[in-house]
């Protein structure tokens, strides 16, 4: 295990590097020179001369990438282009809202799944079986911002128990006003994530409750719950948890959408507005932490599946087949 | 499974998607109004001549909606072509591939399959700037590592097979077993994760355009329509609940297509 930790560890540490080599590739070695944002139409050369500076692309490519490694690994990122502020405090207080909004909607996810999944499976030949397989399939083609529209328009524009959107000026500070905004939020994300899940625990379930060990358990004598509990959950458990990895991904990169349909300040509406203001610093800020958070995840996952199945030894990333 | 009827559905996810191809068509040549007419008034509700109303602008929404199923098939289709031509490309590559480079190009997409398409996408929006080829362009390059780790597996597994080496002793050159004998075999499976990822590359561009990161106005896409009703919805919630049906529509459409195909296809790729 411990071999296998060390492996993954620099294998982390190498696809960091390479995914801030192919960042600093993808934003400073295509057309049109970042120091534009700083300038208006009838620039004169001086102008340019001058913002080309400040941003830093008149130094040489080579000098140019040195200093954005430095700056990544430091966590450092810089001043925005737009306003002055400094990139990484700015990602850190949008964090505090952005996390705390998928880590809870996950979660909520989680614990509406887990139970639907396995009675949709264990379940399937009954019609609340099948209707829940079928509620399930139609949530994966709901797009996220229509069911926060439709949220809003619901609870806070036709009942008027909770806010369409926006944070509290304070902050946390004002706990009670922060997590009223969060709740629409967190059910608009928790409604689409489960019904995704609910499929994948389904379908890992009727693999497990089909297997041979399941009925060689049941035929000694065992009820089919117990033989789940003993035998089935860790085995329906390893391909759930790569799901979860990847789920957890995607939602933390689509919480972008749900922070722009209720107007929370987080980390994916600072992205979307330094995008739309070709904001380099802001970008490449938010971006890098964006992949760290995917690649970290990622490397949780391989961790948590090796622990659970100890068969997973020879490949470095957790594929079978 | 020796009756080759269609499932049913089959029929109801071609008869979605059927339709949407159709209004898209249609929308080529005509629609109720022009997109740049406001002669409608503003917000005026559901009546006979705006069948769903007008926005704030006076335009006629149904006009609008017809013009984003057009984008939305086009988006779908163009990122589904590139994904297909890059993710097969790789795929067959990594499948024949020595072992060492097989497991670093394996290892690399299962990194890159984590990636969400969505962060492809503004990565490269924020390099090439909003438009809808950058849209199709990134949307393509996300979905490309699902279906190179997906050709890999199948492609190993074909040839893994005895007809493979039968007609490699036979003196068929490696291209030709590619054309003759591995595409046929895997293409079954390969048609059916296409089709869920048309459905997929829909959702992600109507996400990418509510963000304002699309295609730009005046292209209505089902996003930008959707983001732009918000505002209005206690007025005219019909805007803003039409695009979501449609996308909705045109995603379990394909996934009712692809659900279809995989039950048609050969029994013994089933199970992948």
């Amino acid at each position: 295990m411990l071999k296998y930790l060390i492996r993954r560890l620099t294998f982390l540490f190498f696809s960091i590097f390479l995914a801030s080599v192919s960042l600093f590739v993808l934003l400073r070695l295509l057309p049109g020179d970042p120091a534009n944002a700083l300038l208006s139409v009838g620039a004169t050369p001086e102008q340019i001369a001058a913002a080309q500076h400040k941003v830093g692309s008149d130094l040489p490519l080579l000098q140019q990438f040195l200093k954005w490694i430095v700056q990544l690994f430091s966590l450092r990122f810089g001043n925005s282009l737009i306003s002055g502020v400094a990139v990484a405090p700015e990602i850190a207080s949008r964090m505090s809202i952005t996390v705390p909004l998928t880590m809870t909607a996950f979660l909520l996810a989680l614990i509406v799944a887990v139970p639907l999944g396995f009675v949709a499976a264990y379940r399937a030949r009954t019609w609340y079986g099948s209707a829940l397989n079928a509620i399930s399939q139609l949530g994966i083609a709901i797009p996220v911002f229509w069911v926060g529209v439709l949220l809003i328009l619901t609870f806070s524009l036709r009942l008027m128990v909770l806010p369409a959107g926006g944070f509290p000026s304070d902050g946390w500070a004002d706990t009670a006003g922060a997590l009223k905004s969060l709740l629409l939020p967190v059910l608009t994300i928790a409604i689409v994530m489960s019904a995704s899940l609910t499929r994948y625990i389904r379908s890992a379930t009727l693999d497990v409750l089909g297997s041979d060990y399941i009925r060689t358990s049941r035929a000694l004598g065992s009820s089919y719950v117990e033989a789940m509990w003993r035998h089935g959950v860790r085995n329906a458990a390893v391909p759930v948890v790569s799901i979860l990895g990847i789920e957890l991904a995607t939602t933390f990169i689509g919480a972008v959408v749900v922070e722009s349909v209720f107007a929370l300040p987080g980390l994916g509406s600072l992205l979307v507005r330094a995008i739309s203001q070709r904001d380099y610093p802001v970008i490449q800020g938010v971006l890098f932490v964006s992949t760290m958070a995917v690649l970290i995840i990622g490397f949780c996952v391989d961790l948590i599946q090796r622990w659970m199945d100890p068969r997973l030894n020879k490949s470095l990333t957790a594929t079978r087949g | 499974m020796k009756i080759k009827s269609r499932p049913l559905t089959l029929i109801v996810g071609y008869l979605l998607v059927g339709l949407l191809a159709l209004v898209a068509l249609v929308s080529l040549f005509w629609t109720p109004y022009q997109l740049s007419d406001t002669t409608g008034g503003r917000l005026s509700p559901p009546n006979l001549q705006h069948l769903l109303g007008t926005d704030k602008l006076g335009r006629d929404t149904l006009s609008r909606l017809m013009v984003g199923a057009r984008i939305a098939l086009s988006v779908g289709f163009f990122s589904v072509l590139i994904g297909a031509f890059i993710g097969i490309t790789v795929g067959i590559g990594a499948g024949f591939a020595q072992r060492r480079i097989d497991e670093s190009v394996s290892a690399l997409l299962d990194i890159l399959i984590a990636f969400p398409t969505l962060l492809v996408a503004m990565l490269i929006v924020a390099g090439r700037g909003s438009s809808l080829s950058s849209a199709i362009i990134a949307i393509g390059i996300g979905m490309s590592s699902i279906i190179a780790r997906l050709t890999r597996l199948l492609v190993k597994r074909v040839l893994a097979q005895d007809f493979i080496t039968a007609s490699r002793a036979s003196g068929t050159s490696w291209p030709r077993v590619i054309v003759i004998h591995i595409l046929p075999n895997i293409w079954p499976t390969l048609i059916v994760s296409l089709a869920l990822q048309f459905g997929l590359a829909g959702l992600s561009e109507a996400s990418l355009s509510y963000l304002g990161l699309g295609a730009p106005p005046p292209n209505a896409s089902w996003g930008s329509l959707l983001q732009e009703a918000q505002v209005t919805v206690l007025t005219s919630p019909i805007a803003a609940i039409a695009p979501g049906l449609c996308l909705v529509a045109l995603v379990i459409g394909v996934n009712l297509i692809a659900d279809g195909l995989r039950s048609q296809g050969d029994p013994t790729l089933r199970k992948i």
